[in-house]
């Protein structure tokens, strides 16, 4: 178990990159604390795995330093890193039965064979393998070899980190739920360092203690599903967890004054853009936005009724803004005025927020 | 339910049952109404039984052929299988040498059989081929046409030539399917690089191999136009294959009866090891 650092961390898959964009990955400085249970959350192709091959040692970064428990490991090969990763297909030993499987990882590294019985019997143990343990692995389903390719990780008792690369994307819909809560219940068991990478934001939020968005090759945000909610760093968290996503409107800021096609608009940000801003935006989760008689005029355009509240969906101008409504509210029909929660609204100035 | 039957539905199938009939089911039928009979010519036929049948499996000859081809078949199985492996293993994965390496592979399974037989004729030859002068330059009495293991040296060598390919393009193929995790797994278990050959890479080119085995089988079991332009079975009957045999009898000695009657056997061997092969593959596939 370890704590791992990435220390200004930058990766091209290309020889000789010069632009910004020749980098999959921009900068990273992250910490992952020993025993933490973190969600890589992004859109495909932002990076994600690309880093995680870099913790894992499968790719040397281009520039920057990979850190467990403050030693350099930048330079050190895979089997060395005592890491573990399981992918996104369930990669088994095909030939091998599920306890040879299981035992593989401990067999190269040469440990008694008494020890490697007491490990693979534990672990199979904790994922419910007993059962097949003489059976080959080719015949297994695919939610039975994801497992083994997780148990192969856990029976090493040197793991300073398991990787999850999209761990559920093969795996029958109602077997995703089974096998996430068994991953949360070893982490809890086991305390080890666990990193999920997912673009399924239910999936991070219900996993991790610790959420990393990344967003075009860096990372925007690091917290709590529940800071991740309430303080959007970026207008990317805003509008890609939550559902529906936030709100992200422009706006003009005139001498301290923050409008919104001509309203002015109260915000929980104290500070103002600089000057040189390209753009500015204010957000607001749809869940604090409100018919308000003293807000400013818009049409309805859709309502959505999802059961428990509603979507509702109106227009000023060119914008649409997104509204959640309770159930037994009345929705008045066609133009209605609306105002924001000045608590939860924020201004954003070339997507990051100001405070 | 009731069925709708239309029996319009087999003129469909005719042209199929034609076509068969001519190129396979008529010529095989001669050749069964040939092994069951005498015949002088002028269309006279005495009935014979399974007189032919009992002696070609009876007769020296037709076992030391049986045993060449075996001998022939195992010794190029057991040198294109294992050195198509290594051949495929060792070829880029990406890159630009990727198509230059496959164009190679490829050239040798475009040539003809009787251009090859010729090439390795002339090339092998101990006066003038560059092969044969450069054997005995390095020392070794070395001449095809009248010693048995060089004949044999230079027969084995010329089918490793030219199918081996066949074997590393098969095998290639089946290397480049397999995905990435697999070798990035092995890297996080600490496999050496013998066990991912021998947990990964060979199970998973298990199916091509069967195939590869299976097709270079069959081909090497019925070899005839490369030998036969090579050392026509010489020196004496040294490499005298089942097939080369076949032709000498049928077409050399015109004993139609007993080369009817073995070309039945070997078309049976044949089958029977394909249906061995067929059903074991089978088998492997259900577990």
């Amino acid at each position: 178990m370890a704590k791992i650092s990435l220390e200004k961390v930058k990766h091209s898959y290309l020889a000789q990159p010069t632009a910004p964009e020749d980098y999959a990955l921009k900068q990273i400085d992250a910490e992952w604390q020993d025993g933490g249970a973190y969600a890589l959350l992004g859109p495909s192709g932002c990076g994600k795995t690309t880093l995680l091959n870099i913790i894992s040692g499968l790719l040397v970064p281009s520039q920057g330093r990979v850190l467990f428990n403050d030693a350099d490991v930048t330079q050190v090969p895979t089997t060395d890193r005592h890491i573990a990763q399981v992918f996104q297909f369930p990669v088994v030993y095909d030939t091998m039965t599920v306890f040879d499987n299981l035992a593989f990882p401990l067999r190269n590294r040469g440990i008694a064979e008494a020890k490697v019985q007491k490990r693979v019997q534990e672990i199979a143990g904790m994922l419910d393998l007993e059962s097949s343990l003489r059976r080959r692995a080719s015949g297994l389903t695919m939610d039975g070899k994801q497992k083994i390719s997780l148990g192969r990780g856990l029976v090493r008792d040197d793991v300073n980190v398991i990787m999850f690369d999209e761990p559920l994307t093969v795996i029958d819909p109602h077997l995703k739920w089974r096998l996430r809560s068994k991953l949360k219940e070893l982490h809890k068991r086991l305390g080890l360092t666990m990193i999920y990478v997912t673009h399924d934001q239910t999936e991070a939020l219900t996993f991790a203690d610790q959420v990393v968005v990344m967003y075009d090759g860096t990372v925007v945000q690091v917290g709590t599903p529940v800071e991740l909610f309430e303080h959007p760093n970026h207008t990317f968290v805003g509008h890609f967890i939550g559902s529906p996503g936030m709100n992200i409107l422009p706006c003009e800021v005139e001498n301290g004054t923050v409008r919104c096609a001509g309203h002015a608009v109260q915000t929980a940000s104290s500070g103002r853009p600089g000057s040189d801003a390209e753009k500015t935006e204010i957000g607001v989760r749809p869940e604090f936005v409100r018919f308000d008689d003293h807000g400013f005029p818009v049409e309805i355009i859709k309502v959505d009724d999802l059961g428990r509240y509603r979507i509702v969906e109106v227009r000023y101008e060119d914008q649409r803004v997104k509204m959640i409504v309770e159930e037994d509210l009345s929705i008045p029909s066609e133009s209605a005025r609306i105002s924001f929660d000045p608590a939860a609204t924020r201004i954003y100035a070339d997507g990051w927020v100001v405070n | 339910m009731t069925k709708t039957t239309n029996h319009k539905a087999w003129y469909f199938v005719v042209p199929v049952v034609v076509l068969v009939a001519f190129n396979a089911l008529i010529p095989l039928m001669t050749v069964v109404n040939y092994s069951v009979q005498e015949t002088f010519g002028d269309n006279v036929f005495f009935w014979e039984g399974v007189k032919w049948f009992e002696d070609v499996l009876n007769s020296d000859r037709f076992h030391a052929a049986f045993l060449r081809q075996l001998a022939f078949t195992g010794m190029i199985l057991a040198i294109e299988v294992p050195l198509g492996i290594g051949v495929a293993l060792s070829m880029p994965r990406k890159g630009p040498w990727v198509s230059v390496c496959l164009v190679l592979m490829a050239l040798p399974l475009l040539i003809p059989w009787n251009v090859v037989g010729a090439m390795w004729n002339i090339f092998a030859l101990p006066d003038i081929g560059l092969l044969g002068r450069g054997i005995n330059a390095l020392g070794i009495d070395y001449n095809f046409t009248q010693q048995p293991v060089s004949a044999w040296m230079t027969t084995v060598l010329m089918d490793v030539w030219h199918w081996t390919s066949l074997v590393v393009l098969l095998a290639y193929a089946g290397l480049c399917s397999i995905p990435d995790a697999y070798y990035q797994a092995a890297k996080i278990d600490g496999a050496s690089a013998w066990s991912v050959f021998w947990r990964i890479q060979l199970p998973k080119l298990k199916r091509v191999l069967t195939i590869a085995i299976l097709l270079r089988f069959m081909d090497s079991f019925m070899i005839y136009t490369e030998p036969f332009v090579l050392t026509g079975g010489g020196p004496g009957n040294t490499t005298t294959f089942l097939s080369i045999d076949l032709v000498k009898i049928a077409l050399g000695q015109f004993d139609l009866g007993p080369a009817a009657a073995m070309s039945l056997i070997y078309f049976f061997i044949v089958l029977l090891v394909c249906w061995i092969f067929y059903t074991l593959m089978m088998r492997n596939e259900e577990q």
